[in-house]
C-alpha cells in the first residue's frame, strides 16, 4: 500500500519534469523562431516589434532574401559554395593525413614520432590569439590565400587533435591483424588502406563532425588567411554587413543568418547520433 | 625481432609522416616560434622587426585596456563555469531519469551548439536591442548589459554541450550502486550526494576545465555581440578602455587597431594569454593524472 503511494508520487512527479522541461525546450527554440519571424519582417520594425510576428504592415515577403544575396556587394551563394568547400576540402584531408600520420606513430617507436606526437598534444592547448599574425603572414606568403590551398593551413593546425584521437583508437587494435596482412605479403601502404584505414572508421567520423563544425564555425582563421575581396566565407559575410559601419538592413541580415542556419539544422538532424558521439569523444580530450 | 619486421614501415615514413608534418610546421610550428621572437622585437612589418627585449611586456602590463580585459575576462569565465555547469548537470540528470521525450530535448538543448560564433552573436543582438530598445537603450551602452547578454549567450550554446557529457558520466554509474543505496533506504537527495556524484566526478573535472578554457579563449561571440568591445571609456592618460572586450578580442584589437606601431606589444600580449591558456590545460592534465594514480 505504501510502495503504491510511492511509486504514484514518483509519476506525479515525472509528468511534472516532463512538463517543466518541455516548457524550457520552448524557450530554448525561440531565438531561432525569433530568427525566422524577424527575416521576414522589413528593416524599421525589426528593431520595434521583435516579438511579433509579421504582419500586412511589417511584412517584407521574400524580399530580405532576394535583397541579402546581393547584400555588401557580393552574392551570399559565393560565400556559402566558399564555406562548403573549404569545410569539405579541409576535413577530407585532415581525415587522410592524420590517420596515416596517426598509424605510423603509434606503430614505429622513434624519437621523431615522440616529438611529433607531443607537439601535437602541446599544440592543441595553444589558443589560436598566439600565432594569428605569424600565421596569417607566412600563409600569405606561401599563397595559401585561396579557398583551394586554405585546408593546408586547417591540416597544420588542426591537426593535434585528430592525431590524438587517431592514435589513441590506433593503440587499440590488435597488432595481429596487421601481422598476418605482412605475411601475406602486403607493404606499409596497401596494409594501411586496405586493413587500418576501414578500421578506423568510428573514430573517422568523430573527428570528422568535429573537424566539420570548427571549420565550418570559423570566422577568425579564415578572415586573415583569405583574400576577402574575393573570397569571403558565411561567417565572413555576416560579420562584414553587421560589423562594417553605415546603415544594416536587419531584415535581410536575419534572413541570412537564417540561410546559414538552416542547413546546419538538417545536418545535424540527419547526424545527431554521430554528431553527439563525437563531441563526447572530443570531450575527452580536453 | 620487432624493430627488424618494421624496417620496411619506416622506409615509407616520408609518406605517412610528410605532409602532416609539413603542414604542422606552415600551419603551427614556424607561426609559433616567429610569434615567440616577434614578441621580443619592435615591428610594423615582420622583415624589419628590431630585438627590443622584454619592453613588449613592460609595455603590455601597463596597458589599461589589457588589465582590464584580463579582470573582465576571469570574471566572465567563473560566473560562467559556475552557471553553466550547474545548469548543465541538473539537466542531465533529470535526462537520465527515464522521462518521457527526454531524446527530443537532448536533441533540442544541443541544438545550439552547431551555430557559429558570429552568427550566435547577432542572434542574440538582435533579441536584446529588441527588448533594450523599449527601454531606450541597447546592448552596447551599458557594460552590465554586455556581460550579462554574453553570459545568456553562451549559457545557451553551452549547456547542451557539458549535458551530453554529463549525460555519459551519469549512465556510466553503476545501477547496482544505485540500487543498493535503494535498498539501504537513502532518499533521491543522499543518493545523488554520496553515490551518483562522486561516481561522475571525473566529468564534472573535465566540464570544469572546458568551460572555463572556453570562458578565457572567447572570441567570436565577443566581436559580434559586443559590438567588438563597446562602450568606451576614456582614460585620463587619453587612451581608450573597452569594457565588454576581453582577452583574445584585445590581443586582435591591438594587432589590428589604428596605433601600428603596437603589434610588439600584442605579440607580447598573445605569449601571455598563451601561457595563461595552456596554464590551465596543464593544471587539468596534472588534476587528472593524480586522480587516475589515486583510482
Amino acid at each position: 500500500m505504501k510502495k503504491e503511494q510511492m511509486l504514484k508520487s514518483e509519476r506525479r512527479m515525472k509528468a511534472i519534469l516532463s512538463v517543466v522541461l518541455a516548457i524550457i525546450c520552448v524557450i530554448y527554440v525561440l531565438p531561432v523562431v525569433t530568427v525566422v519571424m524577424n527575416s521576414f519582417k522589413q528593416n524599421t520594425y525589426v528593431k520595434t516589434d521583435t516579438f511579433a510576428i509579421p504582419n500586412k504592415e511589417t511584412s517584407a515577403g521574400w524580399g530580405n532574401f532576394i535583397k541579402g544575396m546581393t547584400f555588401g556587394n557580393y552574392p551570399f551563394w559565393k560565400a556559402a559554395l566558399y564555406s562548403l568547400m573549404i569545410t569539405v576540402l579541409s576535413t577530407g584531408l585532415i581525415i587522410l593525413f592524420t590517420s596515416m600520420a596517426a598509424w605510423y606513430i603509434a606503430r614505429v617507436n622513434s624519437k621523431l614520432c615522440k616529438l611529433i606526437y607531443y607537439l601535437c598534444v602541446f599544440s592543441m592547448v595553444v589558443p589560436f590569439q598566439m600565432v594569428m599574425y605569424t600565421l596569417s603572414k607566412t600563409a600569405d606568403q606561401l599563397k595559401l590565400n585561396t579557398p583551394w590551398t586554405i585546408p593546408i593551413v586547417y591540416l597544420g593546425f588542426g591537426a593535434g587533435l585528430a592525431i590524438f584521437m587517431f592514435v589513441g583508437f590506433v593503440k587499440s587494435i590488435p597488432l595481429e591483424i596487421e601481422e598476418a596482412a605482412s605475411i601475406d605479403g602486403c607493404g606499409p601502404v596497401k596494409t594501411f588502406f586496405q586493413v587500418v584505414f576501414p578500421m578506423l572508421r568510428p573514430t573517422m567520423i568523430s573527428v570528422g563532425i568535429l573537424e566539420i563544425m570548427w571549420v565550418w564555425n570559423d570566422y577568425l582563421l579564415p578572415y586573415l588567411v583569405l583574400d576577402i575581396n574575393s573570397y569571403r566565407t558565411i561567417p565572413i559575410q555576416i560579420q562584414y554587413l553587421k560589423g562594417s559601419y553605415g546603415t544594416v538592413d536587419l531584415g535581410a541580415t536575419m534572413a541570412l543568418i537564417l540561410l546559414s542556419i538552416i542547413p546546419v539544422i538538417i545536418f545535424y538532424l540527419l547526424c545527431q547520433k554521430y554528431i553527439i558521439k563525437g563531441v563526447a569523444a572530443g570531450a575527452v580530450k580536453g | 625481432m620487432r624493430r627488424k619486421k618494421l624496417t620496411p614501415m619506416q622506409r615509407w615514413g616520408w609518406l605517412f609522416l610528410g605532409p602532416v608534418v609539413a603542414a604542422f610546421i606552415i600551419g603551427f610550428v614556424w607561426p609559433f616560434i616567429q610569434g615567440i621572437y616577434l614578441s621580443l622585437c619592435k615591428f610594423t612589418l615582420i622583415r624589419d622587426a628590431k630585438f627590443n627585449g622584454i619592453s613588449n611586456y613592460i609595455d603590455a602590463f601597463k596597458d589599461a585596456s589589457f588589465m582590464h580585459a584580463f579582470w573582465y575576462t576571469a570574471l566572465f569565465a567563473i560566473v560562467s563555469l559556475v552557471l553553466i555547469n550547474v545548469l548543465a548537470f541538473t539537466v542531465a540528470y533529470f535526462l537520465t531519469q527515464g522521462i518521457k521525450g527526454s531524446n527530443i530535448f537532448r536533441t533540442v538543448f544541443f541544438m545550439p551548439n552547431l551555430i557559429g560564433g558570429i552568427v550566435l552573436g547577432y542572434i542574440w543582438s538582435m533579441i536584446f536591442d529588441g527588448i533594450l530598445s523599449h527601454m531606450n537603450t541597447s546592448i552596447l551602452m551599458e557594460t552590465k548589459y554586455g556581460f550579462w547578454g554574453l553570459i545568456i549567450l553562451m549559457l545557451w550554446q553551452q549547456i547542451g554541450y557539458m549535458m551530453i557529457i554529463y549525460i555519459a558520466g551519469l549512465q556510466a554509474v553503476p545501477d547496482d550502486m544505485l540500487e543498493a543505496a535503494k535498498i539501504d533506504g537513502a532518499s533521491k537527495w543522499q543518493t545523488l550526494k554520496k553515490v551518483t556524484i562522486p561516481n561522475v566526478m571525473p566529468s564534472i573535472t573535465i566540464c570544469m576545465f572546458l568551460s572555463l578554457t572556453n570562458g578565457f579563449k572567447l572570441f567570436d561571440q565577443n566581436l559580434a555581440l559586443n559590438g567588438g568591445g563597446q562602450p568606451f571609456i576614456q582614460q585620463a592618460d587619453g587612451s581608450v578602455v573597452k569594457t565588454t572586450e576581453m582577452l583574445a578580442l584585445n590581443i586582435y584589437n591591438t594587432f589590428y587597431g589604428q596605433n601600428t606601431a603596437a603589434k610588439g606589444v600584442a605579440q607580447a600580449k598573445a605569449v601571455v594569454f598563451f601561457i595563461l591558456v595552456a596554464g590551465i590545460g596543464l593544471a587539468q592534465l596534472a588534476y587528472t593524472r593524480k586522480k587516475e594514480v589515486q583510482q
